[in-house]
């Protein structure tokens, strides 16, 4: 594997590998959202209970389940740049921090759009409610301290290293967020084998997990390639890829 | 050699003056012969000692925080009015978020002024482990700003009609999670020591820490105050302490590697 992975350290070669990556992304993000989107807000049928409003699901749900992905996947990007020193790591956390906390934002208001007319509030003290909030801040936190230092190396590992002790103290926060207080309906997709959701409300929902999912990918692919260009500016490939372009 | 005598004899006397922290080079030099080193616990008791001697001779230092614990407890009932009900309600939490404030804002003289004078470098690049060096810089932040926090918080609690079983549960929690606070914080603060402006920062990147504590600390106050057993929330409370007396010097360690560069 070591070998098969090691080429992607270089820059360079990590650039032209996002460039491949990004048409085929960006087009099976485009197919996967616009029939799951099409059909889940149009064909879907209505909840018995909720009846329209219950829609929102389609984009909270995994914008939620998204928002927590990326922050793991970002504290494994931070573990292997402080282990390994991969300084690709760093760039791909500094690029995924700001996507994540978009979503955890997302899947909040989304949320909050939900519960005013099925709970009669916008915001309750609910223990899911409370720590995405967290989420949210911890996420913040990590931008903050990406944008504090001058150097982006540095930037880099003092993040990584605050993801880390987030990355600890996430199951915890949830823990005891959800030990303080409960009242959010129990999950309706994750019971793998016989889901409580019927399966002309479920197809949909897939699509539309897989369309969000790849569209992370691409917006993440695209900021990465902007790190890696920022990081790298005085690097001859970079320079002559400027000119190559602006000679076009 | 007598030139030598007489240099040795002016830093010392500098150091007498301004109470400042070259005391721990001359300490471990005089302490540690160049071919022996320091035993793990003498490297522990020197940099204790010293961080304590130089709070000593700041006591500002102690004193702001805890004035800062007062004030903020003391503007509760201004704000919200002296009914005895309310307030016995609310006195758990209150106690609990103005300690964590007061914890925030004592947290930037932990290794702040150490690394302006450059003697944090100096600890880095010496032979004991960062591990026991940060340990007991953290141990010795809690005895200056934890310590004098839990023998204050009964008399405030008085001022809030604390119920009288909760007493017990107040005290209790300070002493396991006041330490737990110190620890996270030293984490923020290595992170945030090279910044210039790293106060707003240090309280984004660390009060979030904090909320597993506050809550099961408010929560076995409250249980205490209903006459129930909360050994439950303080196992949990020590279980943090534990938790991170073990992983956050590690974390510390790294994150001071990364801010001195």
């Amino acid at each position: 594997m070591w070998k098969w992975l090691h080429p992607y350290a270089n820059p360079e070669v990590s650039y032209h590998f996002t460039n491949k990556l990004l048409p085929w992304l960006s087009a099976l993000a485009a197919i996967f959202l616009s029939i799951g989107l099409v059909w889940a807000l149009l064909f879907a049928p209505a909840d018995y209970q909720q009846g329209h409003s219950f829609r929102i699901f389609y984009i909270h749900v995994p914008a939620a389940s998204l928002s927590m992905g990326i922050y793991v996947s970002m504290a494994i990007a931070a573990f292997s740049s402080l282990v390994w020193q991969l300084k690709l790591a760093d760039a791909s956390a500094a690029a995924m921090a700001p996507v994540g906390a978009a979503f955890t934002a997302i899947a909040l208001i989304t949320g909050a759009a939900w519960g005013k007319p099925m709970w009669g509030t916008w915001w309750i003290w609910d223990a899911r409610l409370t720590s995405e909030l967290i989420l949210l801040f911890l996420y913040l936190g990590v931008i903050a301290l990406h944008n504090a230092f001058e150097d982006k190396n540095l930037a880099g590992k003092a993040a990584g290293i605050l993801t880390l002790v987030g990355v600890i103290n996430i199951p915890i926060i949830k823990y005891s967020v959800e030990w303080w207080n409960t009242l959010h309906q129990g999950s309706t997709v994750s019971k793998l084998g016989k889901p409580s959701m019927s399966l002309d409300m479920l197809w949909p929902f897939i699509f539309c997990f897989i369309g969000f999912s790849l569209l992370v990918g691409v917006i993440i692919c695209l900021r990465f390639r902007n790190e890696i260009l920022a990081r790298n500016s005085i690097r001859p490939w970079v320079r002559e890829l400027v000119q190559q372009n602006t000679v076009k | 050699m007598t030139l030598k005598a007489q240099s040795t004899q002016e830093t010392e006397n500098l150091t007498a003056m301004n109470g400042n922290s070259v005391i721990d080079n001359t300490v471990l030099e005089n302490a540690a012969p160049s071919s022996q080193p320091l035993s793990y616990r003498r490297a522990f008791m020197l940099v204790l000692k010293r961080d304590l001697t130089i709070a000593m001779r700041h006591k500002d230092d102690i004193v702001n925080p805890l004035l800062f614990f007062v004030i903020v407890v003391t503007l509760f009932p201004l704000g919200i009015g002296p009914e005895a009900q309310t307030l016995s309600r609310i006195a758990p939490g209150i106690i609990w978020v103005a300690a964590l404030l007061a914890t925030l804002l004592s947290l930037d003289r932990l290794f702040k002024s150490d690394h302006l004078d450059g003697s944090l470098e100096q600890m880095l690049l010496s032979p004991h482990p960062i591990f026991v060096l940060v340990l007991a810089k953290i141990f010795a932040h809690w005895l200056i700003t934890g310590l004098p926090l839990i023998l204050i918080a009964p008399l405030l609690a008085v001022l809030l009609h604390l119920d009288e079983n909760s007493y017990t549960a107040l005290l209790l929690t300070l002493l396991l999670g006041t330490p737990v606070l110190s620890l996270l914080g030293a984490v923020g603060v290595a992170l945030t020591v090279g910044i210039k402006k790293g106060g707003v920062l240090l309280s984004l990147l660390v009060l979030p820490l904090y909320i597993p504590v506050l809550i099961f600390a408010t929560s076995a106050i409250d249980t205490a105050a209903l006459g129930l057993p909360y050994s439950g929330q303080l196992a949990i409370i020590a279980a943090l302490f534990f938790g991170s007396l073990t992983l956050a010097p590690f974390a510390v360690g790294a994150a001071l590697k990364v801010s001195t560069n």
